[in-house]
């Protein structure tokens, strides 16, 4: 997920062309204060202009206790992008409010409510512990990340390389949104000339469950792509998995071997997981 | 009348004289041999042990027979950090010399100094390969009387042969050299490495003047100039900055956008069937096309391919493939930064060549017609693959024909980087403003929204679009951008000629007219 300031044209002009999977069109963090409103009309008339070329596009909104999170969300709403990223959430008080403020603006200009999705930041330490509840609110909320860098300074901490300070929080979003089976992403990594530390970074967040990491120069998303791409032994091994299962299905066999391992339902669910990310069609082996 | 791309060149131009129009990349080639006469070279005699040393370039310069209407060359391998050309236009001024043709085998912003020689008439007329900054706008807004001719590095070896650069006093900037006049470039305080360009200026020009700031004791070698064309050695102060000849131009870009597309590039060479062992390589320096070696370098050691030759320009990523043993030799016509010059006085597999054996279309075979791949930039593509490398969107002359006709017309597969977008102008249209490479030895034009192979290549368009890579037609691209940056106000131009586009076999590409202003 690519990382786009708001106020930025020519990287909104060419988001697409990067290969990201995902574009987060920023009008937070990354826009000045005095920036704000120009920011908002820019990403508004991207939206309706730019090919983004089928890369998933979510607009980051200033949260609804500033003075700019309501008219993010009249302008973006009504332009339905894949999502809505809301920053700093440590409630469902506060998601129940912007579902609320969402759906009476796409109830006024006659919008289904079920199009667009909701991207909940967790950035401060209430928010890691209310995150499970958070992540369960609704349908609509499909993606939990983690907001290393103000997460970090709420805990007032220093935000190490090797992540010490938010390990547990990665840990218990993942936790969250693998319990409502939703997306988990990863916060940034922030030294862009640094390819072998956002390698370790990356193998390692894999590894706990995310599924994806948010990048903020388009450099990185090769290497991000690298690490989760599965190797061409791994998608051969998930196609053999599911072939013998498909075989043995037919044959009445529930319980049978792959390269002398038994297989059973873990790695059948890995298997089928491997081969989704490999653009498989696992039903057509 | 017109050229055989449709470009009108009137049949008699002031300054230049009966033009050839443009036929075709090689059509007059399979003539093989050149129509014009060759000039032979000036006769000299010098007796033993006559010092060739003068106290001071005034003197020397003074020795030469300076006169109205001379022809003054020089080489531009120190480019931006050049110490010479202005100083020599100083002094041939203050002589009170008039009608001066400047023939320098480059321009840079360095040299903005000569625009008073313009405007007092010191300077009536001028040879390149291009000019950037304020000379080039200064010549767009018509600031000369006569036209600038605009040659290729392998054309401007023709002209001097030709004598259409006929000069009558070469400067020959050297970073060692000894007193009959052996020179370098590869050593000394000022070392800018290859002399590629002087090595045929010194050859056909009837005075010859070495300079350097670093005298050595005889003989001074590597034999980069020698001295049996040599007049004249002067010893200064200093030949100019070398720190100035990168110029930015040999880091690999950190823009994105950059990167993305020396991404694709490489992908293209991958897949184009020409990525085998063996293989020789040139690449162009800055921008995309330097970043093009990255990526190239990752995948010849991942695929354990091993280059044959690199050749041209020469940056310090080309001399790293080298000592990585990628490929077995690097053909050194210009060096781009110190740690080449190093490379060419330290590795003997670091080789120098004149710009004759570079890229001479009319000789037994230049170097560029043994390129099997070449990457090169662009300011501006067409629908027709034509290339402009020579005026920025406003119609400005701000770049050079360099190299570019010369290895695209010899390389088997010629690859063409460039942003389809540039701040809000699109770079691919429906007709570029001056051509200088033609569409023809154009092979596929890569951009970070698009590939698009030239239909004359239907082959390398299959193994494209076998390998999974994002081809569009260049009518689409051009429509995709323009869709998103619109379509530009056409530049308003005056009749008058500003600009000769010479092709490398001397025929007349395109004209660049006054931008009205």
């Amino acid at each position: 997920m690519l990382y786009i300031p708001g106020n930025n044209p020519a990287m909104l002009l060419h988001g697409g062309v990067y290969g990201a999977d995902s574009l987060l069109l920023d009008l937070e963090d990354a826009v000045a204060l005095n920036q704000k409103d120009a920011a908002r009309i820019l990403v508004r008339n991207m939206l309706k202009t730019v090919d983004y070329y089928g890369a998933e596009v979510c607009v980051r909104v200033n949260h609804l206790d500033t003075p700019f999170g309501m008219d993010d969300l009249n302008e973006i709403v009504p332009l339905q992008p894949n999502a809505i990223r809301y920053p700093k959430t440590e409630t469902i008080e506060e998601l129940d409010r912007l579902v609320q403020v969402i759906t009476e603006i796409e109830d006024r200009h006659g919008l289904p409510h079920d199009k667009m999705k909701i991207h909940i930041m967790i950035e401060t330490a209430l928010g890691v512990q209310n995150v499970f509840e958070i992540a369960k609110f609704c349908k609509r909320v499909d993606a939990i990340t983690i907001g290393g860098q103000d997460l970090t300074a709420d805990m007032n901490i220093k935000n190490t390389k090797d992540g010490a300070g938010i390990d547990l929080a990665r840990k218990m979003i993942v936790m969250a949104a693998k319990a409502n089976k939703i997306d988990a992403i990863d916060t940034v990594f922030v030294d862009v000339d640094n390819e072998e530390d956002l390698r370790i970074e990356t193998q390692y967040i894999k590894e706990l469950g995310f599924n994806g990491k948010a990048v903020i120069n388009p450099r990185q998303i090769d290497i991000v792509h690298e690490v989760f791409t599965p190797t061409e032994e791994e998608i051969r091994k998930a196609y053999r998995i599911i072939k013998e299962f498909n075989r043995n299905k037919a044959l009445g066999i529930g319980v049978f071997a792959v390269d002398g391992k038994m297989v059973d339902a873990p790695v059948l669910t890995r298997a089928n997981y491997v081969l989704e990310l490999a653009g498989v069609d696992s039903d057509a082996i | 009348m017109q050229n055989s791309l449709g470009r009108e060149i009137p049949e008699f131009i002031e300054g230049y004289g009966k033009t050839e129009p443009f036929s075709g990349a090689w059509t007059k080639l399979k003539k093989g041999e050149m129509s014009e006469i060759t000039i032979p070279p000036p006769n000299k005699a010098k007796l033993a042990h006559q010092t060739k040393l003068t106290p001071n370039l005034e003197e020397a310069i003074a020795k030469t027979n300076p006169h109205d209407g001379m022809t003054v060359s020089f080489h531009h391998h120190l480019r931006n950090g050049d110490g010479l050309l202005v100083k020599t236009l100083d002094i041939l001024a203050k002589m009170g010399i008039k009608n001066i043709t400047l023939a320098s085998s480059s321009l840079a912003d360095c040299h903005t100094p000569i625009l008073k020689y313009i405007a007092d008439g010191t300077i009536c007329k001028v040879w390149t390969s291009g000019m950037r900054g304020e000379i080039g706008k200064a010549v767009s807004e018509g600031a000369m009387q006569l036209p600038v001719i605009f040659h290729s590095h392998g054309g401007r070896v023709r002209a001097i042969h030709t004598g259409e650069i006929s000069i009558d006093l070469a400067i020959v900037a050297t970073s060692a050299a000894d007193e009959e006049g052996n020179g370098t470039g590869t050593f000394g305080k000022s070392a800018f490495g290859s002399m590629g360009y002087s090595i045929i200026d010194m050859r056909y020009a009837k005075q010859v003047i070495v300079v350097t700031d670093n005298l050595v004791e005889y003989p001074c070698y590597p034999l980069s100039v020698t001295q049996n064309f040599v007049d004249y050695v002067v010893v200064v102060d200093s030949i100019g900055d070398p720190t100035k000849i990168a110029s930015g131009t040999t880091r690999i870009t950190k823009s994105p956008i950059d990167l993305l597309i020396a991404k694709h590039a490489a992908d293209v060479i991958e897949h184009s069937g020409y990525f085998v062992p063996g293989f020789s390589f040139q690449l162009g320096a800055g921008g995309a096309s330097l970043a093009v070696a990255k990526f190239m370098r990752d995948k010849m050691k991942r695929q354990e391919i091993h280059g044959s030759f690199l050749l041209g320009g020469v940056t310090s990523y080309c001399i790293d493939m080298l000592n990585e043993g990628l490929f077995k030799s690097v053909f050194d016509v210009q060096s781009f930064d110190a740690m080449v010059s190093s490379s060419l006085y330290n590795n003997k597999n670091h080789i120098e060549i004149s710009a004759a054996l570079y890229a001479n279309p009319y000789n037994c075979g230049c170097m560029t017609n043994k390129l099997d791949i070449v990457v090169l930039g662009a300011l501006e593509v067409d629908v027709d693959f034509n290339v402009n490398v020579l005026t920025g969107s406003g119609g400005y002359i701000r770049g050079a024909s360099g190299g570019h006709c010369d290895t695209a017309s010899g390389a088997k597969l010629t690859v063409v980087v460039c942003p389809s977008i540039r701040g809000r102008i699109s770079t691919i249209n429906q007709r570029v403003q001056t051509v200088v490479t033609p569409g023809e030895s154009v092979d596929v034009v890569v951009t970070e929204r698009g590939i698009c192979v030239n239909p004359a290549q239907p082959e390398l368009e299959q193994n494209l679009l076998k390998a999974g890579l994002n081809v569009k037609k260049i009518e689409d691209l051009q429509q995709e951008v323009e869709n998103i940056v619109g379509k530009s106000k056409p530049v308003e131009y005056t009749d008058k000629i500003v600009g000769v586009v010479e092709y490398r076999d001397g025929t007349i590409i395109d004209v660049v007219r006054e931008i009205k202003h």
